[in-house]
């Protein structure tokens, strides 16, 4: 396995300070692992960026919380289920970790959670999409930080349907994770007056979309809604362009799509795409300056996940400092009293579910002539509130809400 | 208007036309196995990653070089095809004589490293490579909008197809390479230098696979993984076809590019499985393929 190991610091000052406080932190070091598909599929919107994000986050807080250092472990989930609980499990008993980071494939992080649930360890999962997480699948011990498929769904398909988008052609991938997502845009469509004129539900992962592309043609609807992620919504938006979709009079609605696909298709594939996102780096000083500092470290702008690494891992230092100790009841009751207020999120709050909830943002890719560079992709349309945005407590399946 | 099954008819000649593209890029790949496969008797695991290297070749060629796209498909299935060669002359050659499995691990090997090595220069979501001017836009048929460069693909990788058909089963060069595949050591009884035709052969199944790879750079993104997902389905045309047939590559590639365009029509959900049915009837039916000879 390779999990690589950073000691960070073993400063002096853990000699010299031998506070009463330091007593609970566990071994006297604060242990975060850094879970993630490193090579994979989700490379780029989480991978080796989400741990420089991570190992930024402890520098910015000094290497240490109160005396005691902070160590970073990483290890690469290769998207398995079995790969990422095993590691998890070695962590726990080996390494003695206390947070386990990052977490993108949701299969991994429900797989991960548990066992984080059972052991008595926290975790913050930063990179996966599916809302059932925080629902049927929420345990005290984990928070979800970015985003899931319910903003994702919900913020674009209702905006598109209020704007005249009221016929839908939905092209799923064929498993779990596309049929929920697939589930939540005809529940959003059809509550908004909308209807759905037809669906493919395409193997994943495929490569060749032209024959679906074709059918979507042929439905008449004016929406065509990609319920996939990753290379098969790219393979869709290339294959939409080459069919001249957009230009016989339909619009296409990404309902999973980031930063690094708009970057990786380019804008002529792209523009006029509306899709939901937590977060982007052009939208204020403070996350400017934050992704400058990330873009000198990897030469790439940060995803929303990349960020959202960052902000959660000093949301949790910053909890452990406060009360001095690493038991995860402790610092997750104090994460959760404390707003999230950094260059991520404004007066972000954690819910008793374990969803973070934060504004999240409508927004429309860029034309090329409308970009000043490489990374100048996506344009504002509309913030979506944190309390309109995600599922509301009152539909939760968790059972922390209900009981 | 007419239907079948329900499906009007038109739709379905649109589906059928594209099944026939996807089925000249099966054809064109599954043609560079079965000569590497004839001759050489390795099974190129490196095929899908030397596919991915010409589209990479390609997309990099054009952004450092300013080499065009006309360019790139002469150029990067030469360049390709000559690393091509080098792995025969330095790695195939030394294990030729022992179990061909050896071959298999090697070019698996290899193509795990090739991807791997791109994937950490450039990451997994793939670059877009533009679609030469002068087959940009597309026309209308009347059943469907055929984009421009499909059709050029559909041409190209026939004509590629039926070329390389000509070279070996009509010309001289091709029945060298023939007896070759038959008896080697008779061949160089009889004074054809054997170690070479094999080394230019692997080279030019390596050549087409690139040229494959330039072909596909403007409709799929240019990605290291490009090339894994597609190897599984042309080992399977292959083995459908019979193993080291031309003409059963060509003819099966194409068949099963509409066959899989059907499904897709009739049953999405199966798109990515019927290849590998057939292959099962196949082999239950047939062990040797459909163009196999019997051992």
């Amino acid at each position: 396995m390779n999990v690589t190991k950073h000691a960070l610091t073993a400063t002096a000052a853990l000699l010299l300070a031998p506070s009463l406080a330091q007593a609970e932190i566990s071994g006297d070091v604060v242990k975060i692992g850094y879970l993630a598909d490193m090579s994979g599929t989700y490379r780029d919107l989480a991978g080796q960026g989400g741990l420089e994000a991570l190992k930024m986050a402890v520098e910015d807080f000094g290497g240490e919380v109160n005396g005691a250092p902070i160590e970073v472990l990483s290890a690469d989930d290769r998207n398995s289920a079995d790969v990422g609980a095993n590691t998890v499990r070695g962590w726990i008993d080996q390494d003695n970790i206390d947070l386990v980071a990052g977490m993108v494939a949701s299969s991994v992080t429900i797989a991960v959670t548990k066992i984080l649930d059972q052991q008595g360890k926290l975790g913050i999962v930063s990179g996966s999409a599916a809302s059932s997480i925080t629902n049927e699948h929420c345990t005290p011990n984990h928070i979800h930080w970015v985003y899931d498929t319910y903003p994702m769904a919900h913020g674009t398909a209702k905006a598109i349907v209020d704007e005249g988008g009221d016929t839908w052609f939905l092209l799923t991938a064929d498993y779990a994770f596309g049929h929920a997502l697939e589930n939540d845009v005809e529940t959003v469509v059809e509550e908004n007056g909308g209807e759905i004129v037809g669906k493919v539900r395409h193997p994943f992962p495929t490569s060749d979309f032209s024959s679906y592309i074709l059918q979507a043609q042929g439905s008449g609807a004016k929406i065509v809604g990609l319920a996939n992620a990753g290379s098969d919504t790219v393979n869709a938006l290339t294959t939409a362009s080459q069919f001249g979709l957009v230009q016989s009079g339909q619009t296409l609605a990404g309902l999973l799509i980031f930063l690094n696909d708009v970057h990786a298709l380019g804008l002529d594939v792209t523009q006029g795409l509306q899709l939901t996102t937590g977060w982007y780096w052009d939208m204020n000083d403070e996350t400017r300056e934050w992704a400058n500092r990330y873009y000198e470290r990897t030469q790439r702008m940060p995803t929303m996940v990349q960020a959202g690494v960052y902000s959660s891992t000093l949301h949790y230092l910053n909890a452990v400092a406060e009360t001095g100790s690493d038991d995860a009841a402790t610092v997750r009751a104090q994460m959760a009293e404390t707003p999230v207020d950094d260059m991520f999120a404004s007066d972000g709050r954690i819910r008793e579910d374990g969803r973070m909830v934060h504004d999240m943002y409508l927004v429309e890719v860029k034309s090329p002539s409308e970009s000043e560079g490489e990374w100048d992709l996506y344009e504002i349309l509309r913030t979506i509130p944190a309390e309109e945005a995600f599922r509301p407590l009152s539909e939760s399946q968790c059972p922390l809400v209900k009981g | 208007m007419t239907t079948i099954f329900g499906i009007p008819l038109m739709v379905l000649f649109g589906q059928l036309l594209l099944g026939l593209i996807n089925g000249a890029f099966y054809a064109l790949l599954s043609l560079g196995l079965a000569v590497i496969f004839g001759l050489l008797k390795v099974i190129n695991f490196a095929h899908g990653a030397q596919y991915m290297l010409g589209a990479f070749a390609a997309l990099l060629g054009l952004e450092y070089l300013g080499l065009d796209y006309w360019l790139a498909l002469l150029v990067v299935p030469l360049v390709v095809g000559a690393l091509g060669i080098l792995i025969e002359r330095v790695l195939l050659r030394r294990i030729q004589h022992i179990d061909h499995l050896y071959g298999l691990l090697l070019t698996f090997g290899l193509a795990l490293i090739f991807e791997g090595t791109l994937v950490n220069l450039f990451g997994v979501s793939g670059s877009s490579y533009p679609v030469p001017e002068a087959l940009a836009g597309g026309f209308n048929l009347g059943f469907m909008f055929l984009p421009t460069y499909r059709a050029w693909v559909l041409v190209a990788a026939l004509a590629v197809c039926l070329f390389t058909w000509f070279m070996i089963e009509r010309t001289r060069l091709g029945a060298y390479l023939r007896a070759g595949t038959e008896n080697p050591r008779l061949m160089q009884a009889f004074g054809v230098n054997v170690p070479l035709l094999v080394t230019l052969t692997y080279g030019f199944g390596v050549a087409l696979a690139a040229f494959a790879g330039v072909l596909a750079a403007p409709i799929y993104p240019v990605s290291p993984t490009m090339g894994s997902s597609l190897l599984i389905v042309v080992f399977a045309v292959v083995v459908i076809g019979g193993m080291g047939s031309i003409l059963g590559a060509i003819l099966t590639g194409l068949a099963m590019g509409l066959i899989e365009g059907l499904t897709k029509v009739f049953y999405p959900e199966a798109a990515n499985t019927v290849i590998f049915l057939v292959m099962i009837m196949v082999l239950m039916l047939r062990p040797a393929g459909l163009f196999g000879k019997e051992a």
